[in-house]
């Protein structure tokens, strides 16, 4: 399995060893056999209608939006954490890192209730802004931007970090050497280099946004054109109309798709892949 | 084509069911001397109540506004039984109706609405309407928003959840607004009367409109508001045996119950009209 045997097969087929090729095929068909169904059971006749309809338009240009801000708002204060995390020599590094990525294992409804007890109208700074400027935020676009961003932004982080602590930091040093401040390495230097994790973390966050469900409805409510986003539109279609729910889970799913193979390709061709 | 296969397999399936099921109504019939008779000596015991002591497992379908009458009904009747385990699934009238007709394991299903029943017609036996539920308009405690009746549903300056027009609870708020000539102003619709009554209790909204049993299951978390327009906006709460039940002695006498004046009693309590 050398370098040297390796080299005169390089562009030949190679199949895998039974003992990883059978588990690795359940896996696929696992993951992909659902989303054959949803194809099988889809009403293609009557798709058109049901996708171009006012009310799917409504809500999946509400969620690019939303998923399209709470990836923004990540990339800003997300990578800077995530530099924090790698580079900033804090004490407890460890544990920052677990409490930052909890929303990545918590039960997104959880994640709700939680925004719903410190920014809702009776929350902990909910009621401040309420008192205060007379703002409220659960029943707005506002609310969706940040259960999304709440739920997203760990992925963001999580690729940053690792893409931080795998890189080699000798380019930093040299330029902190050559009398650069730590603000200007960051810009000039750290930033360029881990620019493909930043790009990953950001495809991944925009695509988990887009497909977030429980925090949203639990914070932000469900009205249509400003917190009904796709994934609450195919829930309330499942209640009525299951073929409607079926045509919106197809345009989430292309959607989703279409995001990950798109800018997978433009970010992570290239030096990581 | 995938669809129509589907509706033959559950039209075939449908009748095999209602064939199965009428030849048991039809042995049962003949056969309930002979079945009856040891259980007669039961009677004899002092259990006059039932024909036969139930056994076995019964699983009911029903919608979560049931969810506190129902829990209190099956308590009696496991008690009635000791030899009885009653279970129960609570959730959205759509989504049970849906889980039924897909062949959901159950013996029993009780929607909030007949329309939602109608959607599991092909798995079940005849419905019988047990109750009615009407709806209220509800605020949080201290009513911050200072709301009084329905027209205040109607004000857009006002923060308002409804259920979501495609549950019962959002079909028949649809009607009273419908019937009181307003123009409902919600900032959110939720998707279940729960989840709307969440809303309230924890203070998100200045007023939403709830089933009276719900508000009165929140006590002192809501003040509650009749209007006349409730009247014209009743929600009926059929319920039936699934044919395919696999306790269908059980499932007919915990449908009795609550059709007696014993679950009538504690519907009523509850704050449901009977039927």
């Amino acid at each position: 399995m050398g370098t040297q045997h390796d080299a005169p097969r390089r562009g030949r087929y190679r199949v895998p060893p039974v003992g990883i090729l059978v588990p690795a095929a359940v896996a696929l068909a696992f993951l992909v056999l659902p989303f054959v169904a949803l194809l099988d059971a889809a009403p293609w006749s009557a798709l058109p209608g049901l996708v171009t309809s006012p009310a799917v338009r409504e809500a999946l240009w509400l969620s690019l939006r939303s998923a399209s801000a709470a990836t923004a708002l990540s990339v800003l204060l997300g990578v800077p954490l995530a530099w924090v995390i790698a580079r900033g020599d804090v004490p407890g590094a460890g544990l920052l890192r677990a409490v930052v990525t909890m929303p990545l294992v918590l039960p997104p409804v959880v994640g709700g209730v939680a925004l719903l007890m410190l920014l809702g109208r009776r929350g902990l700074l909910g009621r401040h802004l309420e008192a205060w400027f007379g703002v409220t935020i659960p029943f707005t676009t506002l609310a969706v931007v940040i259960a999304a961003t709440f739920v997203a932004m760990p992925f963001l982080i999580v690729s940053v970090d690792g893409a931080l602590r795998s890189a080699d930091s000798r380019m930093e040093e040299a330029s902190a050497t050559l009398g650069a401040s730590r603000w200007y390495t960051f810009r000039r230097v750290t930033l360029p280099h881990v620019a493909p994790g930043i790009g990953a973390g950001a495809v991944l966050c925009f695509a988990r946004a887009l497909g977030e469900f429980g925090a949203t409805i639990t914070f932000a409510g469900n009205f249509p054109g400003t917190t009904r986003t796709m994934p609450l539109a195919v829930y309330l279609a499942l209640e009525q109309d299951p073929d409607a729910a079926i045509a919106l889970s197809l345009v989430l799913i292309a959607v989703s798709l279409g995001v990950l193979l798109l800018l997978r390709g433009r970010w992570l061709t290239g030096p990581l892949s | 084509m995938r669809r129509r296969t589907g509706r033959q397999l559950g039209a075939v399936l449908a009748a095999s069911v209602l064939t199965v099921s009428l030849a048991a109504c039809t042995t049962g019939g003949t056969a309930a001397g002979t079945a009856t008779a040891p259980p007669t000596t039961d009677d004899a015991a002092g259990a006059p109540t039932t024909a036969a002591p139930l056994t076995g497992e019964l699983v009911v379908l029903a919608a979560a506004s049931l969810q506190n009458t129902f829990e209190e009904l099956g308590e009696r009747l496991e008690e009635q039984n000791p030899g009885l385990s009653v279970t129960f699934s609570f959730a959205a009238s759509s989504t049970l109706a849906q889980q039924a007709a897909a062949g959901a394991p159950a013996d029993v299903l009780a929607t909030a609405s007949t329309s939602t029943m109608q959607d599991a017609a092909e798995v079940t036996g005849e419905a019988s309407v047990f109750a009615h539920n009407s709806l209220v308009v509800v605020a949080p405690a201290g009513n911050p928003g200072d709301v009084t009746g329905l027209a205040d549903l109607a004000d857009p300056t006002r923060t308002v959840a409804l259920c979501a027009l495609e549950v019962p609870c959002g079909a028949a708020a649809q009607k009273a607004f419908d019937a009181a000539g307003l123009t409902p102003a919600p900032d959110t619709y939720e998707a279940d009367v729960t989840a709307t009554l969440t809303k309230v209790v924890l203070g998100e909204v200045d007023g939403a409109l709830v089933y009276l049993t719900d508000a009165r299951s929140a006590g002192d978390a809501v003040e509650t508001f009749p209007f006349p327009e409730s009247a014209q906006a009743r929600n009926d709460y059929p319920i039936a045996t699934l044919t395919a039940a696999r306790n269908p002695a059980a499932a007919r006498a915990f449908v009795d119950l609550v059709l007696s004046a014993e679950g009538q009693a504690v519907l009523v309590d509850a704050g449901f009209d009977g039927a």
